[in-house]
């Protein structure tokens, strides 16, 4: 386990530094509503096929960080470059998704997943994405319920589709805001399963925000950690355990001691 | 054990828990439909027969079915009532148009746009609050005995249902749902014709359920007021004669009229809004 202030590249086990695709510096967010900083000074770095959780107490501004990322709300400072474009707006080399699935009801789970594309390009090259929409749902393993309406999905179902839905535009990078937090438990673990290996099959970048300790843990090479009030990076964190990770890898000492340490420095905020 | 439920041994160790049903539940609803109708049948007749109530208030259930036949003779066989019936159905029908129109582009105008919330918006409901058949004496002088000023009034008090139903619905769609289609990039356009309107499906039509009521309570009232050849016109004059009876008569085959938009609104309802499961279960729609 290294542990790292704003990160020198040091990463893990590869030892050549991957290509950054998302690029952050002094990102600040104040809302001008009610005048409160949820974010101060922000930098960080994605690099190609790297996956990034961040952690922290509610409130400090994890939501906002992501939405700026995806260009749905603009910064007060700061800037965001993805792929050396600055984002300036929603783009479909952002696949994002929400704690709810949000499947639309009047339509198929299929037509639901070609909707990015309907939107963009229209219905002809929609129905051409048909087929793409049937490999992805047959890689989550929906492949049956494809002409089903999302009515008739259970919640991770739901979830597994919508996971499609953000894949279809092969984005170069997925933005993920507690995308499973509203699942059960043994539900929820193996989704994380299933985002692991979807991960590394597409060879994703991937942010993921999340609550669980546990779960940024199993899934991320490296973990931000953020406190609050103004929303902050606190420390960065190197996982290096060995990949693919397991569920059984929460029972050894080495998970155990970076979990203690990233409590130990969210207990440390929260005493503050 | 509670008082609710029975306490059942069936075999050792097993024990069975029946619910006990009661006696309402367990019949069909025809049957307690049907059983309510003749105890208030017969306290009706009970009523008359004992000479309680003056005829001229409450005739007795013989005189109102010996009226019931007569209107209804008269409507199927192509005499005047059947006339005034279709006077007042196509009163409501075209109130119902007129006001389904503009009161979803009102409600789109107030529900999307931050002009029509804000200032459109007060004076609708400031509107909204006045008693609106007090609009009937303005709206026969401007068009008329005929059947314009009916269909205006009636129109007139079945538009602001819709147009609240409609702004409701456009703020349906969850900050979740908007967030998806602006990661799509999808224009306002898109948003409003395939999210924020399909998610208010199911308000608008609980507003077009009010405005089907509305709309026939307009209608009538027109009629009562302005003349003319419809049904309400019909039903004053029997009551001016104090022909109670057949007042009774005719708000029957009357209300029939309501039933038939009411349940042409819930029939569109179930074919449009196919995915809204709980609005199917209620056994009215
Ligand atoms: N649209 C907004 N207008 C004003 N303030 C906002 C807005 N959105 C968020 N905030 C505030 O900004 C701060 C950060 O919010 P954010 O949603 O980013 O937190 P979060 O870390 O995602 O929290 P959680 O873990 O509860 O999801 C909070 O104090 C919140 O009240
Ligand atoms: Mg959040």
């Amino acid at each position: 386990m290294t542990m790292a202030k704003p990160c020198p590249a040091a990463v893990g086990a590869t030892s050549t530094p991957a290509r950054p695709v998302y690029e952050i510096s002094g990102l600040s967010k104040t809302y001008a509503r009610n005048r409160l900083v949820a974010l101060d000074d922000v930098t960080l770095t994605l690099r190609e096929g790297e996956f990034v959780s961040v952690i922290g107490s509610s409130g400090c501004g994890k939501s906002t960080l992501l939405k700026i990322m995806a260009g749905l709300s603009p910064p007060t400072r700061g800037r965001v470059m993805l792929e050396g474009r600055p984002v300036q707006g929603p783009r479909s080399d952002i696949g994002i998704m929400f704690q709810q699935a949000t499947l639309l009801p009047w339509k198929t789970t299929i037509e639901n997943i070609v909707l990015p594309i309907e939107i963009r390009e229209g219905k002809a090259a929609a129905k051409a994405a048909m087929q793409k929409a049937l490999d992805l749902l047959t890689l989550v393993g929906l492949g049956d319920f494809a002409h089903v309406y999302p009515g008739e999905l259970s919640g991770g179902m739901a979830q597994r589709a919508s996971i499609c839905r953000m894949l279809i535009a092969e984005p170069a990078v997925l933005l993920l805001d507690e995308p499973f937090s509203a699942l059960d438990e043994l539900t929820r673990d193996f989704m994380n399963m299933e985002l692991q290996r979807i991960c590394r099959e597409t060879k994703a970048t991937a942010f993921l925000v999340t609550h669980s300790l546990a779960e940024a843990v199993i899934l991320s090479d490296r973990i931000v950690v953020m406190r609050a009030r103004p929303g902050r990076v606190m420390e960065e964190v190197e996982i290096d355990l060995p990949r693919p990770r397991t569920l059984e890898m929460i029972n050894t000492p080495k998970f155990g001691a970076i979990v203690a340490h990233i409590r130990g420095l969210l207990d440390r905020e929260a005493a503050e | 054990m509670t008082d609710a439920t029975q306490h059942i041994d069936a075999g050792e160790g097993d024990t069975v828990w029946v619910e006990e049903v009661s006696l309402i539940d367990s019949m069909p609803r025809w049957l307690a439909m049907g059983l309510l109708f003749v105890v208030a049948v017969g306290i009706w007749d009970l009523v008359t027969r004992m000479g309680w109530v003056s005829p001229i208030i409450l005739p007795s259930p013989g005189e109102t079915l010996a009226d019931l036949i007569f209107v209804g003779r008269n409507l199927f066989t192509g005499g005047y009532m059947l006339e005034a019936l279709w006077t007042t159905t196509q009163t409501v029908f075209w109130a119902f148009l007129i006001a389904l129109g503009i009161g979803f582009l009102l409600g789109v105008l107030v529900g999307e746009t931050k002009f029509g919330e804000r200032a459109v918006l007060p004076y609708l409901v400031a509107i909204d609050t006045m008693p609106k058949v007090a609009f009937a004496p303005l709206f026969i002088a401007w068009l008329g005995f005929g059947i314009s000023s009916k269909v205006a009034l009636a129109a007139f008090i079945a538009t602001f249902p819709i147009v609240v139903s409609t702004a409701a619905g456009l703020y349906a769609a969850s900050e979740s749902e908007r967030m998806l289609f602006k990661a799509m990039g999808a224009t306002r356009m898109q948003t409003l014709l395939r999210l924020k309107l399909p998610i208010g499906l199911p308000y608008m039509f609980t507003g077009l359920k009010i405005a089907a009521v509305g709309v026939m309570a307009g209608a009538i009232t027109g009629e009562f007021l302005g003349g003319g050849k419809g049904f309400g016109a019909l039903i004053r004059q029997s009551a001016s004669q104090m022909d109670t009876p057949r007042v009774f008569a005719l708000i029957l085959y009357l209300s029939l009229l309501g039933l038939l938009l009411y349940f042409t609104v819930v029939w569109a309802q179930r074919r449009i809004v196919f995915w809204n499961k709980e609005e199917r279960a209620g056994g009215l729609g």
